[in-house]
């Protein structure tokens, strides 16, 4: 399978996902009518762009899934250290802002949750709130919503700026598939990236937060708190985490890598393409976010 | 080498070029002419496997593209180069030596060294050599475009494409590139001795009367004029007096 960019494919996929653009041309415009038809108009406009958004989005994820399969190992030796540098770009630089995070939150909320907690005599349910709140709800969407900011604003600024001077077509010319070259690094790195600061920002912020609940004389021993913890967890957590962390890091570089690929761009629309992105990374991280509350909830 | 007949090329819903029937043959030294928006990059584009024709036939190294797998499509674009106008499109998160590198590093996977001592031999022969470690968005134009030139002879192309190479540069400058190109035709030790077959395309054929072998006349998206040095010569055509001239105010000659 080849790219949306592969001039072997690109009549079957260039329509796919060009002509459901991120920013798609308003329909012709009919004379002025009555209020409640223009209301009527305008929403059915924004549903539209929405649906042909979704697809274009939809038909982009496909590709790139697709060339992740097929084009797994080759070019090993260019794309492994595109990912490495994804990973230290997104992973590690960001440490120190997911610490002072992790210690903020710890101590907001989960310090004054479990000072709540035992103020009312339900302590032995500290381990349960603590894996809900953070292990599977806060845990990765800071996570993730720190790289969109810091990593995923970023690409979209490069890739469209990379559309827009050539840059993507000269790749094409040399014969390499911009989705292998440009995307698929992006996107490993940004999955690993996300799950990785996800569990530090874990561990960081449940520490902080017995440590906030222990300057406040909770009366709480760090072993029985730990072993709540311990009994909360399921391993359909473990896994679940994995899968949620990866899928925001492969729903923001999709759709950071569409705004700033998948159509043509002048620079002067980066900086629209950019905002695009990070309002519709956002709301598809929470809806995969609520996709998994309801499979926490069937669990 | 390549075969042409295009009914038309179609670039974002507009005709890009039209009613081309053009063969290229190994050793032969194009220069297609033409003024600015005649459809030059769209046909060298479309020589490129960048662009499908709409209608008619491309045929690469003797097989039609429309029937080659996707493998034999991409070995047969890689025996093509294309370098681009303005600066090259060169990459601005890579080194110039990276640049070069790149098409070794993807489709080859040659190993360090080896495109190591590739590349190294390139920038020599082309001049780059004392900036392999700058970025491209550092230098100067002329540089800049000297490295699209070794990105796409990196992968030691049969054919090699190039718009508008002398956009932007001075005289001395287009003397280098003219005798590069003159050596590239003949055979160059970059490419092992094997002579290089050369299109470029121009807006001032002015530099070019005496390089190319074939020539080529590009108007309003179609074939003004393909032939010879003789026909070059013996042509009134005023759109060919004026780009010898470099007028194009109604192709009306200058001087």
């Amino acid at each position: 399978m080849k790219s949306v960019f592969d001039p072997a494919r690109q009549k079957i996929y260039l329509p796919a996902v060009e002509s459901s653009s991120a920013n798609p041309p308003d329909v012709e415009r009919a004379p002025p009518a009555p209020f409640p038809f223009r209301f009527l108009d305008a929403v059915g406009r924004n549903i539209i762009r929405f649906i042909q958004t979704a697809q274009g989005l939809i038909a982009f994820t496909l590709i790139t899934l697709g060339v992740a399969v097929t084009k797994f190992n080759t070019s090993s030796r260019l794309i492994h250290p595109l990912i490495r540098s994804q990973i230290f770009r997104a992973g590690l630089q960001l440490l120190p802002m997911i610490s002072f995070l992790a210690c903020a939150l710890g101590l907001m909320i989960i310090g004054q949750m479990v000072a709540l907690l035992t103020r009312v005599g339900a302590q032995s349910l500290a381990g349960t709130v603590m894996v809900t709140v953070v292990v599977r709800e806060l845990g990765p969407l800071a996570a993730a919503l720190l790289v969109l900011a810091r990593a995923g604003a970023a690409y979209v600024i490069e890739l469209g700026t990379s559309r827009a001077l050539g840059e993507v077509e000269a790749l094409e010319a040399l014969c390499i598939d911009p989705i292998h070259y440009l995307v698929i690094p992006r996107m490993v790195g940004l999955a690993l990236a996300i799950f990785s600061l996800t569990v530090y920002f874990i561990i960081v912020a449940l520490v902080s937060g017995y440590l906030f609940a222990f300057v406040q004389d909770v009366p709480l021993l760090p072993g029985d708190y730990f072993k709540q913890l311990a009994v909360a967890l399921t391993w359909e957590d473990f896994a679940l985490l994995a899968l949620k962390t990866c899928g925001f890091g492969v729903i923001i570089t999709v759709v950071t890598c569409f705004q700033g690929l998948a159509q043509p761009l002048r620079l002067e629309q980066v900086s629209g393409a950019t905002t695009r992105a990070v309002v519709q990374s956002v709301v598809a991280c929470v809806l995969l976010d609520v996709l998994f509350i309801i499979v926490y909830l069937v669990m | 080498m390549i075969d042409v007949t295009i009914g038309t090329t179609s670039v974002v819903e507009t005709v890009a070029v039209e009613g081309i029937d053009w063969s290229i043959a190994a050793g032969d030294y194009w220069v297609v002419g033409g003024p600015p928006g005649s459809g030059k990059s769209d046909l060298l584009a479309t020589l490129a496997g960048l662009h499908r024709p709409l209608k008619g036939t491309l045929r690469f190294f003797g097989s039609d593209i429309a029937e080659l797998g996707e493998d034999d499509f991409l070995a047969a674009r890689l025996r093509i180069g294309l370098v681009f106008e303005n600066g090259g499109r060169s990459f601005n998160h890579l080194t110039v030596a990276e640049n070069a590198a790149l098409p070794l590093r993807y489709h080859h996977h040659a190993q360090t060294v080896e495109t190591d001592e590739r590349v190294k031999k390139i920038l020599e022969a082309i001049g780059l050599a004392p900036f392999a470690n700058a970025i491209p968005g550092q230098l100067k134009h002329a540089w800049r475009q000297r490295v699209g030139l070794a990105r796409a002879l990196a992968a030691g192309p049969e054919v090699l494409l190039l718009d508008n190479p002398l956009a932007g540069l001075g005289p001395q400058e287009s003397r280098w590139w003219g005798e590069f190109l003159a050596q590239l035709s003949s055979g160059h030790e970059v490419m092992e001795g094997r002579p290089t077959t050369l299109v470029v395309a121009c807006h001032d054929l002015r530099p070019w009367t005496d390089q190319g072998k074939q020539f080529a006349l590009l108007k309003q998206k179609r074939w003004a004029l393909i032939g010879g040095r003789a026909e070059l010569t013996c042509s009134n055509d005023p759109l060919l007096r004026g780009l010898l001239a470099l007028d194009f105010s109604g192709g009306q000659p200058v001087g």
